[in-house]
């Protein structure tokens, strides 16, 4: 039975097991490839989407579970924390293999959209989930500042 | 090095689709090339391929033959071809090449990714590629306007000719100046004419890693696709015996079962589908021998083995007579695990095997092994194979795997489907299905006059080889002696009178692969470590003693002072930390690291890193120090959490859980400087890592008295 989602801000009907990770939907049937698989176990942050603003591993999150919620996967992340972000990102040129990125963008999003003036301690807290092979840790700590300055949020 | 590089054997220029110019370079081993002298007669062997497109609208594209996968070559090697284009960068772009034996690498005859070489062996074609269509451009210009070339410059995308106050761009050039003769042998800029190399440029790369947009092997879609998850032995060498696929087929969207060279592959619409008819399956195995394998087992082994001498590796005056005649000796053993490489971007492939040829994407170091290996498996020729370069989400030397497993996999399941197969492991199978970094076990022994001074050195090295029985054996392994498992012991450049390392090759069935910076990964640790103990035997200074020892070696050195100035090295370490260094060459690069670390409830926190580099001329100095602080964590994670462990033939880690990764909050800070050098640039991929653990080692060895000789570090091995 089709399952309807929203996913940036479009609706879609998806005919999939209902335990599908929502991962797998959005890469496969829905071609967003943004979104990455690295663990599957909700260990490494390389899939992490927005479910109704909040960070979450959509590897292990049933496809079920997100029916009538707002997703949003890197293709769709929009708005003034979005654009200071990749900004950031690529001004500081933080990736390197570049397959965590977007995993490590969605989670700091949540964090800037909460909190426009982390500290150190409050991106180790955020950011700890997401694991980055490369190690990019120094620049994604500097983007994410970075970042906070252009939102008018810099200590 | 230019003996040995191949030469440019053939060039070639013809209209490119869309009217551009291209440019196709064809290097051949210099005693094949001397075999055929007549260009013309060789000229059927070409594909026609090119390092560089300039379009009509000014875009310039450079073809990138080596693996992206994350060092930055697409924008180190652009910026080498565009240099010497006097390109404007701004238009500058680049396209991954595919497999081809246009695009091998000129020193090692294959198109392989590896060894830190990129930069080092492609500067001098891509630059002469850059040059070359620069004359021709240039020419073109000259032509036109009916002056002398020698009254034109180039200047970011544009010639020039000053006189009469006319210019033109290099896109409205392109047409005619594909149609010129190709000149030969155009020399090269005075590098203090530079404008690109040696400054600090953006990666081309990033924007599109940062929208999502840049396209992983796990990202290609074929039409009809099916994607594969593979049952393979729980033990290393294991047969398939039978197996039952009924509950698999059960499984929605299970499409086809089907066995395979390492296993049961189950074929399905989607990953989820393919996964749980993978777990579905019952499968019986025939263990063999490799089901008793056990790796507190193969240390002991290791260990015993390491007390008698092995094959003589290196040797320098007489080091078993020195440690028998010295004042004092001082003996030390070391153990480092298996490895595993932990790619963020699992394991994949696609492939696609029609009757026409055979089409992969791959993300791969070793495109034209993995093209021929792909060949084989479909039963084809090389040259059917068309092998797509994609990004590789981390490499770090396992997708440069000389058996191509997980592309011969994707290719016998398109194979035996008939259908456009994406092959994928699952971050278990990653974890659980080799390749490894090999187990080593280190003993390692020095003598001492009545002076203190070092007179005697022995380093037993114990553990496997990685080339043996591939097909780099002929060119790794000399006397029996792999120099992967002894690089950066052997040839040391502390001036020690009396030294000698011996190798124990071992036989054990798990199969092994370089891993982020080989042999120097386990060399550079012992030899750092042991160093330490001997400065503190001899109470001297660790800075100091290596000075002394390293009096001759002025690019040793060079990074040495650097570091050790940078970060404070004799001033005061802030309240409860201390300071370690160490400093090792490899893969032609000399970097030196200073750590600086405390103990928080007894477990080890690195602040900070300082480090030094000696990578020749820098070509993109934000790019080495990107490297650089990758390296750091790479190796602290190494050195803090990492082990692969085998019981009952099994490996016993399997995700993130338990081998772990290190963390935002636990990365230090990193502080990279750069020597300056008009020496030819070489690689900056591994050498970061070798001397990561040995510096925080010998820095916690400062600060506690405890040395650590086994890794994974233990918090416990730093308590009294």
């Amino acid at each position: 039975m089709p399952l309807d989602l929203e996913v940036n801000g479009r609706h879609v009907a998806v005919d999939v097991d209902a335990a599908t990770p929502l991962l797998w939907v959005l890469r496969e049937s829905l071609g967003l490839t943004g979104t990455k698989f690295g663990c599957g176990a909700a260990q490494c942050g390389a899939c992490t989407v927005h479910v109704d603003g909040q960070a979450k591993r959509s590897c292990v999150l049933p496809v079920s579970a997100v029916a009538g919620k707002h997703v949003t996967t890197i293709e769709g992340l929009t708005g003034p924390v979005a654009d200071a972000l990749t900004a950031a990102w690529i001004e500081e040129d933080v990736p390197q293999c570049g397959w965590c990125q977007t995993g490590q963008i969605m989670s700091a999003a949540v964090l800037l959209g909460t909190n426009r003036a982390p500290g150190d301690a409050d991106i180790d807290a955020s950011m700890a989930g997401n694991i980055c092979r490369c190690a990019t840790y120094v620049r994604i700590r500097r983007a994410i500042h970075r970042a906070s300055g252009k939102l008018g949020g810099a200590r | 090095m230019s003996g040995t590089l191949l030469r440019r054997d053939f060039l070639r220029v013809s209209a490119a689709a869309g009217g551009g110019l291209l440019l196709a370079f064809r290097w051949l081993p210099s005693a094949r090339a001397s075999e055929a002298p007549d260009a013309a007669a060789a000229a059927a062997d070409f594909a026609p391929n090119a390092w560089v497109r300039i379009a009509p609208d000014g875009r310039v594209t450079v073809l990138i033959n080596k693996a992206e996968m994350g060092q930055g070559v697409s924008t180190s090697l652009s910026m080498l071809l565009a240099e010497e284009l006097d390109a404007d960068w701004k238009m500058v772009g680049f396209e991954l090449a595919p497999a081809g034996k246009d695009y091998v690498d000129p020193t090692m005859h294959m198109q392989v990714t590896g060894g830190s070489s990129s930069v080092a062996n492609m500067s001098g074609p891509l630059r002469q590629a850059g040059a070359t269509a620069r004359a021709m451009l240039v020419a073109a210009a000259a032509k036109g306007w009916g002056v002398p070339e020698a009254q034109c410059i180039t200047d970011s995308g544009t010639v020039i000719h000053a006189p009469s106050s006319r210019s033109r761009g290099y896109g409205e050039l392109a047409v005619e100046a594909a149609v010129l003769p190709v000149p030969q042998d155009v020399p090269l800029k005075d590098p203090a004419l530079y404008r690109l190399l040696g400054r600090p440029t953006p990666r081309l790369d990033t924007p599109d890693k940062v929208f999502g947009r840049a396209t992983f092997a796990l990202d290609v879609r074929r039409p009809g696709m099916l994607v594969a998850v593979v049952a393979r032995s729980p033990v290393f060498g294991g047969k398939l015996k039978s197996f039952d696929d009924s509950a698999a087929r059960a499984v929605p969207g299970v499409k086809q079962v089907v066995a395979i060279g390492s296993g049961v592959a189950v074929l399905a619409s989607g990953f989820w589908a393919a996964r749980r008819g993978r777990d579905a399956l019952a499968v019986e195995w025939d263990l063999g021998p490799g089901a008793t394998l056990s790796t507190d087992a193969l240390r002991e082994e290791y260990r015993q083995k390491a007390q008698t001498p092995g094959a003589v590796a290196w040797s320098v005056g007489d080091a078993a007579s020195a440690l028998a005649g010295a004042a004092r000796t001082l003996t030390a053993e070391f153990e480092l695990p298996y490895l595993a490489h932990a790619t963020m971007e699992p394991l994949n492939a696609v492939a696609e095997v029609r009757a026409d040829g055979t089409e992969v994407w791959a993300g791969s170091q070793f495109q034209t092994v993995d093209q021929a290996a792909a060949a084989q498996a479909a039963g084809c020729r090389p040259d059917q194979v068309t092998f797509h370069s994609t990004f590789l989400g981390g490499g770090f030397g396992r997708r440069a795997n000389p058996t191509s497993d997980y592309v011969v996999e994707a290719v016998q399941c398109s194979k035996a489907a008939g259908v456009p197969v994406q092959l994928v492991w699952t971050r278990e199978d990653d974890l659980h299905g080799g390749y490894y970094r090999p187990l080593w076990h280190a003993r390692i022994a020095a003598g001492l006059d009545a002076s203190g001074a070092i007179t005697a050195w022995q380093h037993t090295i114990v553990g496997q080889s990685i080339t043996a029985g591939t097909p780099f054996e002929p060119y790794t392994i000399k006397n029996g002696i792999d120099s992967t498992s002894v690089e950066g012991a052997i040839e040391l450049p502390y001036a020690i009178p009396n030294a000698q390392v011996d190798l124990h090759t071992t036989q054990v069935p798990v199969t092994t692969l370089w891993w982020r910076s080989v042999g120097h990964t386990h060399t550079a640790f012992v030899v750092e470590s042991f160093l330490d103990d001997l400065a503190h035997e001899t109470g001297t200074d660790p800075l100091e003693l290596r000075r002394r020892l390293l009096a001759a070696q002025p690019r040793w050195l060079g990074v040495l002072n650097l570091a050790a100035a940078k970060a404070g090295w004799g001033s005061p370490a802030p309240p409860g930390r201390a300071r370690g260094l160490a400093v090792h060459h490899s893969f032609k690069t000399w970097v030196a690291h200073v750590a600086e670390v405390s103990l928080l409830e007894g477990v080890p926190r690195v602040h900070r890193v300082t480090s030094a580099v000696d990578c020749g001329r820098v070509v993109n100095p934000d790019g080495v120090k990107a490297q650089v602080e990758g390296a750091v964590g790479f190796g602290l994670t190494a050195l803090l959490y990492s082990a692969i462990t085998i019981q009952d033939g099994r490996v016993q880690q399997s995700n993130f859980h338990d081998y772990r990764m290190l963390r935002i909050h636990e990365m230090p800070e990193v502080e990279v400087h750069l020597v300056e050098s008009s020496e030819p640039s070489t690689g900056i991929g591994e050498p970061g890592v070798p001397p990561v653990a040995p510096a925080v080692c010998n820095a916690l060895f400062a600060l506690t008295g405890k040395r650590i000789r086994r890794l994974p570090l233990r918090p416990e091995d730093l308590r009294a």
